[in-house]
């Protein structure tokens, strides 16, 4: 019964949000109380609507090869027709359920973290916006669709990254979001014009149909340009190499923020859409060895760089950049069950660190280093049992949830490659070792004197202990219910444990672990001195690789450069043009002018010489008038 | 007998020293004076082929009488511009009215 209903009310799902957008952000802003119940209470039925489509999808029995699909002609001119719609099969049913429960939980722990503050109902608008982008984007029908609410996403993103707007660094942090991954969503759209170019459609079911055919036909070179272009979106917008110096930066916003972005919204538009077009990217093996290694090099970028730094939230984006580095590595080697199933037990793990960090952050206000915390364990037990949770799950220890998923990507990718399998497992070495330094630093040791910690008020740790459940089992009952019969492409690929993968990855993750006790738990040893026995290595990833500094360099010399090479082409050349047109006027003027004397009788001769002239030369050359001439006066 | 070309020869006389006298005289009231003579050199025209031509009509004279009218304000307030300038700037020959230029 409620599953008919949500099925036929798909569309209800992104809507519920926008409306309370633009009731919140239209009427509510100056009402805190009824703009959060009214923000949460439709999330809550998005939700609720989200399940019902999840149980329709299992009880009718739609799978990826038969999705539901509903569309409504958007816009039709002669060559192209753009439908808006609704797909459901049971990737966009997992995605509906993630993103709505994620955007459910950040709401209710904004309440308690965003209280008092001034822009509070701006705040919930924007979330409700942020959440209606995404599910939009989650259902979309074809690349047109997923596109507008893509940048719909983007603009989200920049709105709540610069919440805090009279903050600086949080204006440019909001910029520097919006243009990095603008660069990726200009290939993005390139890629969406070939295809349309090349297949005349760019509905995703009719593409899917029309892919093989074109391939036998033509050969992959061209669409795996094409596909690489496409590919260049998700590089922007889910922080892989070389587009990755957003996210970290994105810290600027509000926790509940980051949590949203990181876990549910924004980030894994880029694997939803790789694994939405999959059917292009599985065709073109040059373009999937691209995908899985940028992720794979992703991953082990940022988790080297999250090794050293010090702001927590900047570790947990690092190791955002870097799980979204693995994802993208399971869809390279082909595995979508793998990279749908890790984009889920991930954003429970990820939602869950990311709101327990706010909530030391909220205990311990203008606090961001880790090292200025410490022995926080005793005041926060809630936000401690948390974070270890979070910290076990993202280490793949069993039986949290990281650890099946991860188990699945490294099986994958054991499958296809040997380096990459190799990468894989130590990005997973070193992810557990800095989540564990993470958690250490900050909750064991002793306590800092001038720190007076509290622990979170209720509406903050309700979604704590929600995803904490979900980061503990979310990861075993989909797999014990054949999560891959369900999530995938082309045939199932459930394979079950592997033992000697699976126990590998455990042993180094707990050695990882230990590793760190020993450096930052046990007091033997002092990171200090070790920070300095590695300077050159320290320095380069506590510098992040310097790829802003580059970044910056690069903009000053090629960006700036050409730029001073056109003002100097505008002022000698555009400007010569210009001044050229302006200065025959001129100059024709001053011909003329010298006539202008002011002496009132010299006019009065001109005037009558010229008359006298005009007179005799009619006189003389008209007929009419030497006839009357001639003719004599009456 | 006095006919239509002895009246046109007078008003001609009449417009031409009435030219000469705009073109030559130095200053303002001069020309005021010469552009009557011009004015009054055509109300002879109008009137000379009035009576000649259209006798039984009366438009030359009546657009005479108008002229004379119109002259007669213009008078008025070209004086009144005489009086203006030569307050401003004691003088009124034409020669040295001569700031409106380039």
């Amino acid at each position: 019964m409620f599953n008919q209903y949500a099925l036929s009310h798909v569309v209800l799902i992104p809507l519920l949000p926008a409306i309370s957008f633009i009731i919140v952000g239209f009427f509510l802003r100056r009402l805190p109380i009824v703009a959060a119940t009214v923000s949460v209470g439709m999330s809550l039925i998005s939700f609720a609507l989200s399940l019902g489509v999840g149980y329709g999808v299992i009880a009718h029995n739609i799978t990826v090869e038969n999705p539901l699909i509903q569309r409504v002609p958007w816009l039709s001119i002669a060559g192209l027709k753009v439908d808006m719609g609704v797909y459901i099969d049971p990737i966009s049913a997992m995605m509906l359920f993630i993103v709505t429960l994620v955007a459910l939980m950040v709401q209710i722990y904004s309440i308690g973290y965003m209280r008092g503050d001034a822009g509070f109902g701006r705040f919930f608008a924007y979330l409700s916006l942020f959440a209606s982008a995404m599910l939009g984007l989650v259902i979309a029908v074809n690349f047109v669709q997923m596109f507008v609410f893509w940048e719909l996403v983007g603009l989200c993103s920049y709105l709540l990254i610069g919440y805090y707007f009279h903050k600086v660094s949080a204006r440019e942090a909001a910029k520097k979001a919006f243009i990095t991954t603008r660069i990726g969503d200009f290939g993005l759209l390139v890629g969406i014009l070939f295809l349309q170019i090349l297949f005349g459609t760019l509905d995703f079911q009719q593409l899917a149909s029309n892919v093989p055919a074109y391939v036998a036909q033509h050969g992959t070179n061209l669409l795996t340009i094409v596909a690489i272009l496409l590919f260049l979106g998700p590089i922007g917008k889910s922080g892989q190499f070389p587009l990755h110096v957003w996210l970290p930066d994105a810290m600027e916003g509000p926790t509940p923020v980051s949590a949203l972005i990181h876990a549910a919204t924004m980030v894994v538009a880029g694997v939803y859409l790789v694994a939405r077009a999959f059917f292009l990217f599985s065709a073109l093996p040059n373009a999937m060895e691209v995908i899985a290694w940028i992720g794979a090099f992703t991953a082990c970028f940022a988790a080297s760089i999250a090794f050293t730094q010090r702001d927590i939230k900047r570790i947990l984006a690092y190791s955002t950049v870097s799980q979204l580095g693995y994802m993208m590595l399971a869809l390279g080697v082909g595995s979508v069950t793998a990279s749908m199933f890790h984009l889920m037990t991930h954003a429970f793990f990820k939602a869950l660190m990311f709101l327990a960090a706010g909530a030391v952050l909220h205990g311990l206000p203008d606090k961001n280093d880790i090292f200025a915390m410490g022995g926080l364990r005793h005041k926060m037990p809630v936000t401690f049992a948390a974070m270890t949770i979070g910290v076990l799950a993202i280490s793949g220890i069993p039986p949290f949830a990281g650890f099946f998923s991860k188990d699945e990507i490294l099986l994958a990718v054991s499958q296809v490659s040997t380096p990459l399998y190799i990468i894989a497992v130590v990005t997973s070495f070193m992810t557990a070792f800095y989540m564990a330094r993470l958690l250490i630093v900050v909750f064991c040791g002793s306590e800092k004197p001038d720190n007076h910690p509290h622990e979170a008020p209720m509406s903050m740790r309700i979604p704590l202990v929600v995803l904490g459940i979900l980061a503990v089992i979310g990861g075993y009952i989909p797999y014990a219910n054949h999560f891959g019969d369900w999530v995938r492409f082309g045939l199932a690929s459930h394979e079950g444990l592997d033992w000697s993968i699976a126990a590998t990855s455990t042993v180094l993750s707990i050695l990882a672990i230990s590793l760190a006790w020993h450096i930052y738990g046990s007091g033997k040893v002092s990171p200090y001195n070790l920070s300095w026995r590695f300077g050159a290595l320290y320095k380069l990833s506590f510098r992040k690789y310097y790829v802003d500094e580059f970044y910056l360099w690069l903009n000053h010399t090629f960006v700036d450069g050409l730029g001073r090479i056109l003002n100097w082409l505008e002022i000698h050349f555009v400007e010569g043009i210009v001044q050229g047109a302006a200065n025959l006027p001129v100059g024709l003027g001053n011909l003329v002018r010298k006539a202008q004397t002011g002496k009132l009788q010299r006019y009065g001769l001109i005037m009558f010489g010229a008359m006298l002239i005009i007179v005799v030369w009619l006189v003389l050359l008209s007929p009419l008038f030497r006839g009357a001439l001639s003719g004599g006066v009456y | 007998m006095i006919g239509l070309a002895h009246f046109l020869t007078v008003a001609a006389i009449v417009f031409a020293i009435g030219l000469y006298g705009l073109l030559s005289k130095r200053t303002i009231v001069g020309i005021l004076m010469s552009i009557e003579l011009m004015l009054n050199a055509v109300n002879i025209n109008l009137i000379a082929f009035s009576r000649f031509i259209t006798p039984e009509v009366l438009t030359g004279q009546i657009f005479a009488i108008f002229t004379i009218a119109v002259a007669a304000a213009e008078v008025a307030v070209g004086m009144a511009m005489i009086f203006r300038v030569y307050y401003d700037r004691n003088t009124v020959h034409a020669a040295r009215l001569d700031e409106m230029h380039w």
